[in-house]
């Protein structure tokens, strides 16, 4: 007999831990054999409902606010219910992107080189760099006066802005002095309102560092460094020669699922749904996480648990109908001429008849013995 | 009857194949209406339905006495049939204006052919007819939609030359051409022109029908009974909102006949025509935006057929996704320690009211005749009696004799609810499925349902005035599933976790602490006593000591009796010798049953607990007998912790509370020493001296400071108390057994509240720069910021008591907000995840057969057959 891997890893720990011998250890494979027979799941189950339940029941007690963490050493993270029902709605982006870097180990131990990398992967844009900015309303200019402090603790040479401002702005007058630059536009008609709208696109010009990237953290994870950020960028990241690509991760499903593919993403969800839940110390076993994963992942494409995503895709109408806004589905159907085989569990119960899990799939038919004579 | 003499009955037990969804020909209408309404008026003058009219009795009864004239049937037996009303004017159906929209648009207002060139038709063609069936819905949408937007591109017609001149749609209903309106009749004229395979492009299926359907021209008039009107008490008769709506559809579809025949002048008819295109949109929706809602007299709005259908009181929701049920009842429930696990105490009353129908044979003839004789009003007894022909039979007072003289095998009788019967008993919300289980009957006294209080757990339930319904199964096949599946001893394992939901609770698991910890020794009179409580009849072998002729005991031979045969290593909760024992390897808190004999160690919540991680002696005890074993043995833990409870004696106390002079001062130590510390702190940041973290502001490092510094206080006051606590704290026991209460609840009455927090932060809302008028300006220390120094038996001062009252309210807000947000989400998860199940292959699939898992979980184990996830690998049996 076959045994899955998670037991013939469980069977690799109980040799190590209880020193058993050759004959031992064949006798415990003959009862993990027997176990895991008894142990199976049967045919019939209705294992989605009860991986829902499992998920949802708990969700009482999940906290409802986004939390901080406390300490000096933590960021914001949305947490608890939200997040959750964030990752099962599928959301494009979450509402706190973060990342959690690993580096190769040459760099992880010193955390001067950890938070080196760090400052090198933040974003920075021009704000982040200059010591004032201002709207001179005289000569119809911006004026902005960078901050040499603050260029040398991210590395920033002036000539590098000086070129990103021509590059961007080429439209644009650009004097510059020492640690000085004026931004005037070339167009005739220049009003108020467009200078200041040239203030903030100044500001958010991209100079260095990784974009999307706005926060940087290096962490102690045991004897080595991590960098947690928030924000994320996982091409970008990836990328680098320092990182450690297995274990980083971001907490943007899409941006997995486009980097790295679906199974990435579906692990992603995963490991998501775990750190909630258990960030609450709410107990569920991995199986029922993982079914809602690979349901949700199961075509090859992210979809989320609801109206838009996996009920609003079953085959079946009064499935669809039943779930939410039934009258589109019902008009869709009729001119579609859909046809419902009933297979499903709903239109089973709306009808009256047993539904097809567990005990109503048995189907068992008596010969009668008369029946049997003819 | 229907025509061709089936029996209505014979009809429903046929088993659905299938349901087809079309669209309704005028031609099916017509044939499948018995009687064209003609006549607006309902009843004549002597309150009798009239013929024609939208109560005709050919369209089924609804009074009692009369016949229906169709089928013959009387009021339950004739199903309703449909009628129908023509329509002088064809007008739209409201519901298919985006699609004649599309219609419209898409063909050639000219020959009716679609706007595309052949080629592409055929292209299109193809890829529509090759979808697979599966997600057929979603991309037959999609490239639907794509034909419709290539359409939309072409200006002149490829097959006819024409030119297309732009359509648009002026809501609700209306069409303009250019600056021509186009009428219901114009539309109806191009809507026949489409060719069946144009119409397949562009969404309607020939199989469904044709496109001109979507212009009504005869409309279908519901049953009489899909719309019963009521009699109030006056006498006077209510019509039911579909009857009202109808009845203005056929009243203003006369007018336009006579208006029309009578040649009145154009504006007059349009008038009228726009008038029926109203009441029929109202029909069918009234609450399409920018047509007004049709109002009943009293201005609520009508409830027409869409209302009907939709949202959570909608037919979907409220009578197909979920029914109404006989034989169940409802009633408060209260806790009962006697009662076995499995039972449930149902009322008198409620058993007599709830029955079973059992057949007679020749082995109970004599039981049931004994109930028949009883009469309806005795206990035990039954109510009805079927006869073998189907005829269900009162039993009263009158015709209980002439039954008794009847009854013979064959019979069924439906005898009253008896001790021993199953039931299902289910508490909301029923957030998993242990919130439904079998239970066994128990008839009582009184008027609540009564249930042994370890499964309190499992349905979540307590008893300050909680509710829950009990259901009796009705057939042998329901009745053995409930018992073998749903049965209470097979849902002691959650398949949340694979630990045990069901185990001892509260006092049972102190008594059980005390009893496994004690030194004390019991006489044979002592032990007889406890034992036979626990409904244990043995002593246990031998005497732990002999004294003065009398035996003795100690406490963990006493719970030994209760063991099974099984061998137990883990650790307890706390250590039972040292108070702070920190030595994860400490021998003495090591639990050891070695053959069922408990030979050291004490037993808490760990070991009987219910709800992770707890319950390992309970699971341990499942894996080695079973389900069975299981019960009987929480039960008899259940009743042996109470019954050595209740010979001690054991309460909650005030003094419990009480410190001794000397924590409290170590305690205000700690705090003044904080306090110094944070004083410092806030001068530093006033004076800037105070250099920030990394990536932080100077303000939020002083917040972090701070909050660092009250932590730890905090924390040190935790410790004091603990170590200043006797060990004869009843509510110390309370918390170290794991039965309620922790640690940080007694220091939250005798030491120090500690820090509130709102929303993860100190408290920091309110005045201008402080928190309240109490505090200066810009007081960023702890006092100003929610620490509450003070104990809750101490008292708090009022800003500490306002502040304690803040985050009261938060935490209320919160949960008042999660309850419904959670439920939704759960509402999701099922609906999504409810069809899949594991096939006979041992896949995982969902409805249409779909593999979603090779083998479930990766590894097929269940894990409520498993140990926490894991599979469970007796290790003893190895090591042997």
């Amino acid at each position: 007999m076959i045994l899955p891997q998670s037991v013939e890893e469980q069977l690799k720990e109980l040799k190590e831990t209880l020193k058993l011998n050759k004959a031992q250890m064949e006798k415990l494979r003959k009862i993990a054999e027997r176990q895991y027979e008894k142990a199976l799941i049967e045919p019939g189950e209705a294992v989605g409902v009860v991986a829902a339940q499992s998920i949802g029941e708990p969700g009482t007690q999940l906290t409802l606010r986004t939390k901080w963490l406390a300490g000096a050493t933590e960021m914001t993270v949305t947490q608890g219910l939200p997040r959750l029902i964030e990752i099962f709605d599928a959301r494009r982006e979450p509402s706190t992107p973060a990342m959690t870097i690993f580096l190769k180990p040459s760099y992880a131990t010193s955390e001067q080189r950890v938070e080196e990398i760090a400052l090198k992967i933040l974003e920075i844009t021009l704000d982040d760099i200059i010591k004032e900015i201002d709207v001179d309303l005289l000569r119809m200019r911006v004026e902005i006066e960078l901050d040499p402090q603050k260029m040398k603790k991210f590395g920033i040479k002036e000539k590098k802005v000086h070129e990103i401002i021509y590059e961007e702005f080429k439209t644009a007058k650009i004097t510059t002095g020492a640690y000085k630059i004026n931004v005037k536009p070339k167009d005739e008609d220049i009003d108020i309102r467009k200078l200041y709208k040239l203030k903030v696109k100044l500001r958010a010009i991209h100079i260095g560092g990784i974009k999307g990237i706005k926060q940087v953290l290096p962490v102690k994870h045991g004897n080595n460094w991590i960098i947690k950020t928030s924000g994320t960028n996982l091409k970008e990241i990836l990328k680098l020669p320092e990182v450690d690509i297995e274990n980083t991760t971001t907490n943007d499903i899409f941006e997995v699922f486009s980097v790295l593919g679906i199974e990435a993403a579906r692990n992603t969800i995963i490991e998501e749904t775990i750190n909630v839940l258990k960030n609450q110390g709410i107990e569920v076993d991995v199986r029922h996480i993982m079914l809602v994963a690979d349901v949700m992942t199961n075509d090859g494409t992210i979809k989320g648990i609801g109206r838009y995503g996996v009920s609003g895709a079953k085959a079946s109408v009064l499935a669809r109908a039943s779930f939410e806004v039934p009258l589109k589905h019902l008009f869709n159907a009729a001119v579609s001429a859909e046809v419902d085989d009933l297979r499903s569990v709903v239109e089973n119960v709306m009808i009256n008849q047993p539904v097809p899990v567990g005990t109503g799939l048995v189907n068992l038919k008596v010969e009668k013995k008369e029946d049997k004579k003819k | 009857m229907i025509d061709d003499g089936i029996t209505i009955n014979k009809v429903l037990r046929e088993k659905v194949g299938s349901i087809e969804f079309r669209m309704l020909s005028p031609e099916l209408i017509k044939k499948m209406g018995v009687v064209k309404v003609v006549t607006p008026e309902l009843y004549d003058a002597d309150g009798y339905p009239i013929d024609s009219s939208l109560m005709d009795l050919k369209m089924g009864v609804i009074d009692p006495g009369l016949r229906c004239r169709t089928c013959g049937g009387k009021v339950r037996e004739c199903p309703g049939h449909f009628g129908y009303i023509e329509l002088a004017r064809p007008v739209f159906h409201i519901r298919y204006i985006p699609l004649i929209y599309v219609f419209l648009k898409s063909t050639c207002s000219d020959c009716g052919r679609i706007l595309l060139p052949q080629v592409e038709i055929e292209k299109w063609l193809e890829r529509l007819r090759n979808i697979k069936k599966i997600r057929g819905t979603i991309s037959r949408l999609a490239i639907i939609k794509a034909i419709v937007n290539k359409t939309k591109l072409i200006k002149k017609c490829p097959h006819c030359g024409a030119k297309q001149e732009k359509i648009k749609l002026v809501k609700p209903s209306s069409f303009v051409e250019g600056n021509k309106k186009l009428t219901p009749v114009d539309v109806l004229e191009r809507l026949k022109r489409v060719s069946d395979t144009d119409s397949e492009l562009l969404g309607i299926s020939p199989a469904a029908g044709r496109p001109e359907w979507m212009v009504l021209t005869l409309l279908p008039v519901p049953p009489v009974s899909v719309r019963p009107s009521i009699t109030l008490e006056s006498g006077e008769r209510s019509e039911d909102d579909l009857t009202h709506k109808l009845s203005d559809i056929v009243r203003t579809n006369q007018r336009l006949y006579e208006n029309l025949s009578a040649g009145a002048p154009e504006i007059i008819i349009e008038d009228l025509w726009d008038l029926l295109q109203y009441h029929v949109t109202t029909f069918f929706a009234n609450n399409i935006s920018q047509v007004p809602p049709a109002r009943h007299r009293s201005g609520r709005p009508l409830k027409t057929l869409a209302e009907r259908i939709k949202g959570k009181e909608g037919r979907f929701r409220r009578n197909l996704a979920g029914k109404r049920v006989n034989f169940s009842a409802r009633t408060v429930i209260s806790p009962d320690s006697q009662l076995d696990i499995d039972e449930v105490g149902v009322p008198e009353v409620i058993a007599k009211e709830l029955t079973v129908p059992e057949r007679v044979t020749e082995w109970n003839i004599k039981e049931l005749k004994e109930y028949v004789k009883n009469g309806p009003d005795k206990y035990p007894s039954a109510n009805y009696v079927i006869t073998p022909d189907g005829k269900r039979k009162v039993i009263s007072d009158e015709t209980r004799e002439v039954l008794l003289e009847e009854l013979a095998p064959g019979y069924i009788v439906e005898r009253h609810l008896k001790d021993g019967d199953i039931v299902l008993f289910n508490r909301q919300p029923s957030l998993h499925r242990m919130s439904i289980m079998a239970h066994k009957v128990r008839v009582l006294p009184h008027k609540t349902f009564r249930l042994n209080l370890c499964t309190v757990v499992p349905y979540n339930a307590d008893f300050d005035g909680d509710e829950m319904n009990l259901h009796v199964p009705q057939t042998e096949e329901a009745r053995a599933e409930a018992e073998f599946l749903l049965g209470v001893q097979n849902n002691i394992v959650t398949p949340r976790y694979g630990l045990p939901i069901i185990g001892c609770v509260q006092d049972q698991i102190t008594g059980l602490y005390l009893l496994t910890k004690t030194e004390d020794l019991f006489s044979q009179k002592e032990v007889s006593q406890l034992l036979a409580q626990a409904r244990v009849t043995q002593l246990p072998k031998k005497p732990a000591s002999r004294k003065g002729g009398i035996n003795y005991y100690n406490g963990k031979q006493i719970f030994s009796m209760i063991l099974p045969e099984v061998d137990y290593r883990e650790k307890s909760k706390t250590c039972p010798k040292h108070q702070h024992c920190k030595d994860p390897r400490c021998k003495y808190s090591m639990v050891v049953i070695e053959k069922g004999e408990l030979k050291q160690g004490v037993i808490d919540v760990k070991a009987i607990g219910p709800e992770a991680p707890k319950g390992k002696l309970i699971q341990a005890i499942i894996n080695k007998y079973g389900d069975k074993a299981a019960v009987e043995f929480i039960q008899k833990a259940a009743l042996l912790g109470m019954a050595y409870l209740q010979k001690i004696g054991f309460t909650t106390l005030l003094t419990d509370t009480d410190l001794p002079e000397e924590a409290i001062k170590e305690i205000k130590e700690a705090f003044d020493f904080a306090q110094k510390k944070i004083d410092a702190y806030i001068k530093d940041y006033e004076e800037g001296k105070l250099e920030a973290y990394p990536g932080r502001t100077v303000r939020e490092t002083l917040e972090f400071k701070i909050i660092e510094s009250i932590n730890r206080a905090r924390n040190k006051t935790g410790r004091i108390v603990e170590r200043h606590l006797k060990q004869d704290n009843y509510t110390l026991i309370m918390a170290q057994s794991g039965a309620r209460g922790s640690l940080l609840n007694l220091s939250l009455m005798s030491a120090s509240v500690g820090q509130l927090s709102l929303r993860g932060t100190r408290i920091r809302k309110g005045y201008r720069n402080r928190t309240l008028p109490h505090f200066r300006w810009g007081d960023v220390g702890p006092a100003a910021g929610g620490f509450v120094r003070h104990s809750y038996k101490g008292g708090l001062t009022p800003t500490e008591f306002f502040f304690n009252a803040i985050t009261g309210r938060d935490t209320i807000m919160d949960t008042s907000m999660r309850t419904p947000k959670s439920g939704y989400l759960q509402r999701r998860l099922i609906n999504a995840l409810q069809d899949l199940k594991i096939a006979y292959d041992n896949t995982v699939r969902d409805a249409s057969g779909r593999i979603v898992q090779f083998v479930y979980g990766g590894d097929g184990i269940d894990v409520s057959k498993s140990d926490n996830g894991r599979l469970l690998i007796p290790k003893e049996e190895v090591v042997k």
